[in-house]
């Protein structure tokens, strides 16, 4: 993948090898404009946002790109690359539900839902309704939700308190080891001997553990190999402590890392539920879900405009 | 008689040389003021860091290494320590460290790069109960060290700039990896560095306080490792802490190694 590259204060262009390369899908194989019902899911998170496209019930276009530094642009310009891709605008759309940390400052949704409830509705989407146990390994959380087979949330527990086991912690590593984010998974494999885990709590305290591995002549990869173990442990402890049923699926972020995903499944025993579709836009799938569920009931809504 | 004390932090090596000496025939400890302070520069193994440690304070006061009677060693690298010929608890150690200051102390709060902690002390320099924070930064001295990199600020200046403030910004985040993009946000929406400072320092003040009540707040409080050297954190964390006065030793980050050195001397009279 190509790394993006930033203007520092400085002037320089440094790479930036923490970033997920944004993206913009589309079905092309479906045409929005023969559909009854379309509406939208917003998920403003704390790190990226999404924007997704439901037609008819089924996932058509969605968006992922990086939240900038407000809420309301963030949400908007997820979903003009969307109505860029497909022509689709806000006026031909029935219903936008808002969901993520920044739920409340969509200035063009109709309803905000939280972000668990959402997600389980996606991964119950993605994964199919046999999904019981979801783990949404955010940006700057880590939740461990269970669902019925209609993706109803019927627990969860959550971590937001401290950045292991969060996307934001494999960030700091990734760059610390100027290792694209995007190779960590599989360069996490490419080692002789798998490594005990680094500090599983304290992402500060891995940070100074993995420097001083590379001092003591470990390799790059062996050293990201210890933290997606560590990485693996510490969420396992959050799953234990809701139990984990089968049809387990996970989303966000770290699930499109195999480094972090194999090496959970190692230690549950249990394989992760697959899917095609892109883990991170759950949210914002189950955003759309619940508006196509809601338009059916009530209506559609009047459009509201894209700026506030 | 000489005896020395080790602490090997996670970032830095402290060494201590203490010898006895009889004052009126009353056994009284006076310790030579010799002292070396090591950061970690990365190319040095922590057994390597500590011998060069120990080479260098013993140049300095003129002696060699069988003229120490004995070694003890502490922190968290202790047992990196080859030539040491014990090794005691950081709590053992900054108690009796603490107590050579301030005989008086009965809570004795330490903060350190990677580690906070709160000791109870019975008065006589020795360590009762303690209450640590050893998997999370946050509550320990690189929590303020990244703020002040956030902030462009040197540690003496971050310090200092706190105190200039008086307003009270809550930090929502725990974690020191989070707290960095809160500080950064509240750069960005033009909040005065003294009150970012402010903030951050009673963040982890507070988080320092928590773990101190845990044994129990009991006056006199004393202070010691390198956080002392940062006033605006002694402010906050007296606020914190609700006492009236916090007790700073002179040499705040060697005073565990003293404590080790004592340890040792008495071990051998």
């Amino acid at each position: 993948m190509s790394i993006e590259t930033t203007n520092s204060s400085a002037g320089e262009v440094k790479p930036e090898f923490w970033r997920w390369q944004e993206n913009c899908w589309a079905d092309e194989s479906k045409d929005w404009r023969s559909a009854k019902v379309i509406t939208v899911g917003i998920d403003v998170g704390s790190v990226s946002s999404q924007c997704v496209i439901v037609a008819d019930g089924e996932l058509y276009a969605y968006n992922s790109m990086r939240t900038g530094n407000n809420s309301p642009d963030s949400a908007a310009n997820a979903f003009k690359g969307v109505e860029l891709k497909t022509g689709l605008t806000l006026d031909d759309v029935h219903m936008v539900v808002g969901t993520g940390y920044g739920r409340v400052n969509v200035p063009f949704s109709h309803k905000a839902i939280t972000e668990i409830a959402c997600h389980a509705r996606g991964a119950n989407y993605m994964g199919g309704n046999s999904v019981r146990t979801i783990l949404d390994m955010g940006g700057q959380d880590c939740k461990a939700i269970h669902c019925d087979d209609k993706g109803k949330v019927t627990n969860f527990l959550m971590n937001d308190k401290c950045a292991a086991g969060t996307g934001r912690g494999m960030e700091v590593i990734s760059d610390l080891m100027q290792i694209p984010i995007a190779e960590i998974g599989a360069r996490s494999f490419d080692v002789e001997e798998e490594p005990d885990a680094v500090s599983s709590i304290c992402v500060v305290f891995a940070k100074s553990e993995a420097l001083g591995l590379l001092k003591a002549g470990w390799s790059k990869n062996k050293v990201v190999a210890a933290y997606c173990q560590a990485m693996a442990e510490r969420v396992v402890s959050l799953l234990e402590r809701i139990g984990v049923e089968e049809g387990f699926f996970i989303t966000g972020g770290i699930a499109k890392n195999p480094g972090v995903v194999k090496r959970i499944e190692k230690i549950l025993g249990i394989q992760a539920v697959s899917t095609k579709i892109d883990s991170q836009i759950a949210g914002a799938l189950g955003a759309a879900l619940f508006a196509q569920t809601l338009v059916q009931k009530q209506g559609p809504c009047k459009p509201v405009a894209l700026a506030a | 008689m000489i005896t020395a004390g080790i602490d090997m932090g996670s970032r830095s090596v402290k060494v201590v040389l203490v010898e006895d000496a009889h004052v009126d025939g009353a056994p009284k400890l006076k310790y030579i003021v010799r002292k070396t302070h090591f950061m970690f520069p990365g190319d040095l193994d922590a057994d390597v860091a500590a011998d060069k440690a120990f080479d260098t304070i013993l140049e300095s006061a003129g002696l060699n290494r069988s003229q120490v009677d004995a070694v003890y060693a502490t922190g968290a690298g202790r047992k990196m320590v080859n030539f040491a010929t014990d090794s005691v608890t950081e709590m053992s150690a900054g108690a009796k460290g603490a107590a050579y200051f301030y005989p008086s102390a009965r809570t004795i709060v330490d903060v350190g790069a990677e580690e906070g902690r709160g000791i109870k002390a019975d008065g006589d320099g020795k360590a009762i109960d303690f209450a640590g924070n050893e998997k999370c930064a946050a509550g320990a001295g690189s929590f303020a060290e990244t703020m002040s990199r956030a902030l462009q600020l040197s540690l003496k200046e971050f310090g200092e700039a706190s105190l200039r403030s008086d307003k009270s910004i809550p930090m929502n985040a725990q974690c020191t990896v989070f707290a960095e993009s809160e500080v950064v946000s509240l750069i960005h929406s033009a909040t005065p560095k003294e009150d970012i400072a402010k903030a951050v320092l009673d963040a982890v003040a507070s988080r320092v306080c928590a773990m101190v009540r845990r044994v129990g707040i009991e006056e006199d409080v004393v202070l010691i490792g390198g956080m002392v050297h940062n006033p605006g954190f002694v402010s906050s964390l007296k606020n914190a802490m609700g006492v009236e006065q916090i007790k700073l030793p002179d040499i705040p980050e060697y005073v565990s190694a003293l404590g080790c050195a004592l340890l040792a001397a008495e071990a051998k009279n």
